[in-house]
């Protein structure tokens, strides 16, 4: 892949450890924020009041972002947005981890044969219309949401898969590697022991960059009405409903899809830093 | 680059620059033009404009004479002779004959064909058992005693049967009709109405073109008229307002005010038969054998802010079946009706305690409905005011279209449900009809033997004002019994821009092209 | 390279066979049916239908009707558009979606590589600031909100555009969709690119190159814009796919009949054979791109060859 710190100056490697710290600070802020402050709000995320339907937000009122146009809290239910969204991020990411971790390290280090077919079949994979079968997923699932990001995490695996494999070859030519081998380690232990540990660098870059495109498959079936049931909600959804709503109640759209956006942003720029540092960390 | 100087080549057309082209808006493809395969409001409203019964509506929503010049009623109810116009053309010029009508009511019931609609008419002689091929369908009671004299023959009286016959299920067939295959050729298929079909793009476009043959062609205004099909509300809206439409399918209700405010004078809401309801499952507990339950959750849902807060566009409460609008009827009256919605809240809260629930035994119910964003709103207010009423929490369960309905029908896990039934005719039984304990459609599961003995007293009254006495007695059972929920009563909505003329609102909605002229000084 | 080409598409096969099998699965074991309606049908119509679409019978048989048919070229009956065969569905919507699928993806490449080389060249400038900017915006905000946006204002308030397809014929009624499917590519190649070019430019030959008193421009365009580009190719699955599911949304906001709309509406519909018909029509576009990348990738890049 790609790197910028091959150009390596001080000066860029700063700036990479900044944006870093910045954006990861920024999200384990909204995390926490999302979290914790909904408790201490007055309001809760599903009652309606039927006679503050779309009031602006303001300082003033009793509605810090306003509300919907059912006359709910949007602050509450945005903050619950965002507890949803990261929630399925974070699953279809592990799911898709764990899957193409063990996969590509079995396929790297048993290599061979094995490698040829479990390889050939990640190629299949690759040929499905992945948001065609997405659609049908939510469709026979009847719109179990948290199963289906499993169902995400459990196709988004190849990529995850194809690049664990690459480090893998290399890894099991180290000498530790071999000595473990020659002291008659078993196959299983050695992936789970000596690989799998060396792979969480990249690992780590790769989820970064599998959560943003996670969040972003999740506000496009909430789009297509197949998102996450009421009244529990998510930035998708809320998103969704803001488009509809973007000529008489702006603010519907504008915070929910604000804070989407600065979430994507900011995963964005972790897995750009951390590829970059993880790159400067293993040219020589 | 290249792009933008396509664009400054091409720019936009607009429906205010175009020449006699009509633009409307659709909502979905209609899944066939054969008008003996079609089943969805979108394809009746376009064969209205292509082909043409019996007889039809005018703009206002009166039954009129159409391919049909007169006919004549036995006086047993059971025999109709039609007289079909002599000047009456199909859209290559053939005349349009009596046998044209037998060959399209027997393409209707004819099992090798696959019509929805077969039932339409069951109650022509034979009609039941050539849809069970049990008989051939040249059996069906209908004749052509000449090519002007057309005969139909019932088994029971029919006392809508005329409006039924506006319908397109019972239009003529040409025999040379075939396939209907109007992807490749559909300038071949064959049509009897004031226009003829000129190209269908699926997903996007009907262009439809004046008939010169049809017998009314001299007051026929227009001599294009385009379909756009435009599956959402709000895009809709965009191209009406972006001038690419003339009339809309319908008027998302996000918008709403601010239309009302800038565009009052374009918005046609009319009265329309439909009705909103939710369905129990009377199957099942909890709401087997239990009035009680039933009449305190359909109290305690506040109809006046349903209407006014939630769908805001006129619908107007509904505390009975059949909407009013409805020919020849009186629709029957709760007691409740007249209360104020505390009073109602507390009478609902004694009856949720009679059958035994409260605070502490909160009632446990399902509410599934499909998700859309009106549905949803729907739902979610219904869920806060039983929760504010009645104390308990409604689980809502948002479903896609095809799996709630097949939850429905399985009756199984399905406690309460949304539904709406469109009359397909103006009659009370369209509606009444739904809840006869054999309909297959009554997915709520209500059988009484009391409702269904005055249907078919009624079914079997010639004489209208009894007829109607009846079906108002049959209602009024249904609604002390409980069985089933209305909300509110449809109403048909449209933006309609100002140089077309001759729109009226009816209760059909019905708006035939041949109706509408454009005021081009506009 | 065509004896590779043969082999890739060969083995494709199975793939494809996979594809089937398991959409054919996921369709079937949708709860519904294609002909479900709240008015519900009488038990004898509901069996006349069944009969004439061969819904009848057991799964195993309708399956193995569907593929000989296939093979043969047959995609079947359409449910839900009863006067249409699937084939016809298909042929007249997918050129509406390469096309506008290709135009989006030529104006990504275009417009991603020349913001992203100038922002390298210019790197950490005002200009390279801006572009960045511009492009984690286009990378953070989903399709179904930057087109309803495009239309309100190009379309309603201003009329410069038409707001949907039907409405008009030409280029115009191209643009809009074309635009807001090309915006999250356009960032993603921008970003690309740059990173990709600050390391080309970064390296030995190009310091030569630039020694040797070539100008900027000449050392871009004969020396680091191939390998700088290698990123973007195999960048093209992955852009592919983003494209088609932008298509989705976007076919839907401007009523375009492109393959995306058919596909949802035959999934909510239950139209069996729509559905089917379109994944496999995909799934064999979706291994023929992949092989062209490749096959670019090798043109670009000397060191690859195909055995």
């Amino acid at each position: 892949m790609i790197t910028i710190s091959t150009a390596s100056n001080a000066i860029g490697r700063a700036r990479v450890s900044r944006l870093i710290s910045i954006s990861g600070g920024i999200l384990v802020a909204i995390a926490v924020i999302a979290i914790v402050v909904p408790w201490l709000s007055p309001n809760n995320y599903l009652d309606t009041d039927f006679d503050n339907i779309l009031a602006a937000p303001g300082l003033a009122g009793a509605h810090l972002f306003g509300t919907d146009d059912l006359g709910r809290d949007l602050f509450v239910r945005t903050m619950m947005g965002i507890q949803v969204t990261l929630l399925v991020a974070l699953v279809a990411s592990f799911v898709s981890l764990v899957i193409g971790v063990l996969y590509g390290a079995i396929a790297g280090y048993v290599g061979g044969r094995v490698d040829a077919v479990m390889m050939r079949i990640v190629d299949t994979l690759y040929a499905l219309p992945f948001i065609f079968i997405v659609i049908l997923l939510m469709v026979v699932f009847e719109r179990n949401f948290l199963l289906i990001f499993v169902a995400i995490g459990a196709i988004n695996w190849l990529d995850m898969a194809r690049i664990v494999r690459g480090q893998t070859l290399s890894l099991k030519e180290k000498e530790y590697v071999e000595a473990a081998r020659l002291t008659g380690v078993s196959t299983p232990r050695i992936i789970l022991r000596h690989i799998v540990p060396n792979l969480i660098g990249i690992v780590i870059v790769y989820v970064t960059l599998t959560i943003p495109q996670a969040i972003l498959v999740e506000s496009f079936l909430s789009f297509l009405g197949l998102g996450i049931q009421e009244p529990q909600t998510s930035l998708g959804a809320l998103v969704d409903a803001g488009v509809n709503q973007k000529e008489n109640a702006a603010w519907m759209l504008l915070i929910p899809g604000g804070l989407l956006a600065l979430i994507l942003m900011c995963f964005n720029f972790l897995g750009d830093g951390l590829r970059d540092l993880f790159d400067a960390r293993q040219s020589p | 680059m290249v792009l933008w100087l396509l664009v400054v080549a091409c720019g936009t057309e607009n429906v205010g620059q175009s020449d006699s082209t009509l633009h409307r808006g659709l909502g979905t493809d209609p899944e066939s033009l054969d008008a003996q395969k079609a089943r969805s409001v979108q394809a009746a409203n376009l064969l209205r404009d292509i082909g043409e019964g019996l007889l039809a509506y005018s703009a206002d929503g009166k039954l009129v004479p159409a391919a049909a010049e007169r006919w004549e009623i036995a006086d047993d109810g059971l025999t109709y002779t039609f007289t079909i116009r002599a000047d009456a053309r199909w859209s290559n010029g053939d005349p349009l004959t009596a046998t044209h009508f037998v060959l399209g009511l027997r393409r209707l019931v004819n099992p090798a064909n696959a019509a929805f609609y077969a039932n339409t008419i069951t109650d022509i002689v034979n009609a039941e058992a050539i849809i069970a091929s049990d008989m051939s369908a040249d059996e069906l009671g209908v004749a052509a005693i000449d090519a002007q004299t057309l005969r139909i023959e019932l088994t029971q009286p029919v006392p809508y049967l005329l409006s039924l016959l506006t319908h397109p299920s019972t239009f003529p067939a040409h025999s040379k009709l075939g396939n209907v295959d109007t992807a490749n050729s559909a300038r071949s298929l064959l049509s009897n109405g004031a226009y003829k079909l000129l190209s269908w793009e699926p997903g996007s476009l009907l262009r439809l073109q004046r008939n010169e043959h049809y017998w009314n062609n001299a007051a026929t205004a227009i001599d294009l008229v385009h379909y756009h099909v435009i599956v959402e509300e709000t895009v809709e809206l965009n191209r009406y307002r972006a001038g690419e439409l003339h009339t809309t399918d319908n008027v998302p209700p996000e918008n709403f005010a601010a239309i009302k405010e800038e565009r009052g004078d374009e918005l046609r809401i009319s009265q329309y038969l439909g009705t909103y309801y939710f369905g129990f499952n009377l199957t099942r507990p909890p709401f087997k054998n239990n009035p009680h339950l039933r009449q305190a959750l359909s109290m305690a849902v506040d109809r006046d802010v349903l209407v006014e807060k939630i769908t805001g566009r006129g619908e107007s409460a509904a505390y009975s079946w059949v909407p009013p609008g409805t020919d020849n009827y009186a629709p029957p009256q709760l007691s409740y009706t007249n209360l104020e919605q505390e009073e109602r809240n507390a009478i609902a809260r004694s009856l949720y305690h009679q059958a035994g629930y409260s605070d502490d035994n909160p009632v446990q119910v399902e509410l599934r409905y499909n998700t859309s964003n009106t549905q949803r709103r729907i739902a979610l207010a219904v869920q806060a005011m039983w929760r504010e009423a009645l104390g308990f929490e409604a689980t809502l369960v948002g479903e896609e279209f095809q799996v709630l309905l097949t939850n429905i029908r399985e009756a199984q896990i399905t406690e309460i449900f949304r539904g709406s039934w469109i009359g397909d005719y103006n009659d009370a039984a369209t509606f009444l009809n739904l809840l006869l304990s054999n309909n297959p459609a009554n997915m709520m599961g209500y059988a009484s033997e009391e409702y269904d003995s005055l249907m078919q007293r009624a079914a079997a009254q010639v004489e209208p004002r009894r007829r109607r006495l009846y079906l108002e007695e049959a209602e009024r059972a249904l609604l002390a019994d409980h069985a089933i929920m209305p909300v509110y009563f449809y109403v048909s909505k449209h933006l309609v821009r100002p140089e077309v003329r001759g729109w009226e609102d009816n209760v059909l909605d019905y708006h035939y092209s041949q109706h509408l002229s454009l005021d081009v000084a506009q | 390279m065509v004896k590779y080409s043969l082999r890739r598409l060969l083995g494709a096969i199975p793939t494809l066979m996979v594809v089937v099998v398991l959409a054919f699965l996921l369709v079937h074991a949708a709860p519904g049916g294609p002909f479900d309606s709240e008015r519900v049908l009488p038990e004898a119509i509901k069996e006349n239908i069944d009969k004439y679409y061969h819904l009848d019978e057991p799964l195993p048989q309708q399956f193995f009707r569907y593929i000989s048919n296939v093979v043969r070229g047959d995609f079947g009956p359409s449910y839900r558009y009863r006067d249409h065969t699937v084939t016809q569905l298909i042929a007249g919507s997918l050129p509406i979606s390469m096309l506008l699928g290709s135009l989006a993806m030529l104006l990504a490449v275009v417009v991603g590589i020349a913001a992203g080389t100038v922002a390298a060249l210019r790197q950490n400038s005002v200009v390279d600031r801006v572009v960045m900017a511009f492009a984690m915006t286009g990378i953070s905000i989903p399709v179904f909100v930057i087109a309803p946006v495009l239309v309100l204002f190009l379309a309603v308030k201003l009329q410069w555009l038409p707001a949907g397809w039907s409405g008009s014929t030409g280029a115009a009624r191209l643009l809009l969709p074309v635009i807001s499917l090309a915006l999250p590519q356009i960032a993603y190649i921008a970003r690309l690119t740059r990173a990709s070019m600050i390391d080309v430019l970064a390296s030995p030959f190009i310091r030569t190159a630039r020694a040797q008193g070539l100008g900027t421009y000449a050392v871009i365009r004969y020396h680091a814009l191939k390998p700088a580009m290698l990123p973007i190719v195999s960048y093209m699955g992955p852009a592919i796919a983003g494209i088609l599911t932008g298509s989705v949304v976007v076919e839907q906001i401007f009523g375009i009949p492109g393959v995306g709309q058919f596909f949802v509406t035959g999934a909510l519909n239950r139209d069996y054979t729509l559905v089917l018909g379109i994944v496999i029509v995909y799934a064999v576009m979706i291994v023929t791109m992949n092989l062209i990348a490749d096959l670019i990738y090798g043109v670009i890049d000397p060191r690859v060859r195909y055995r």
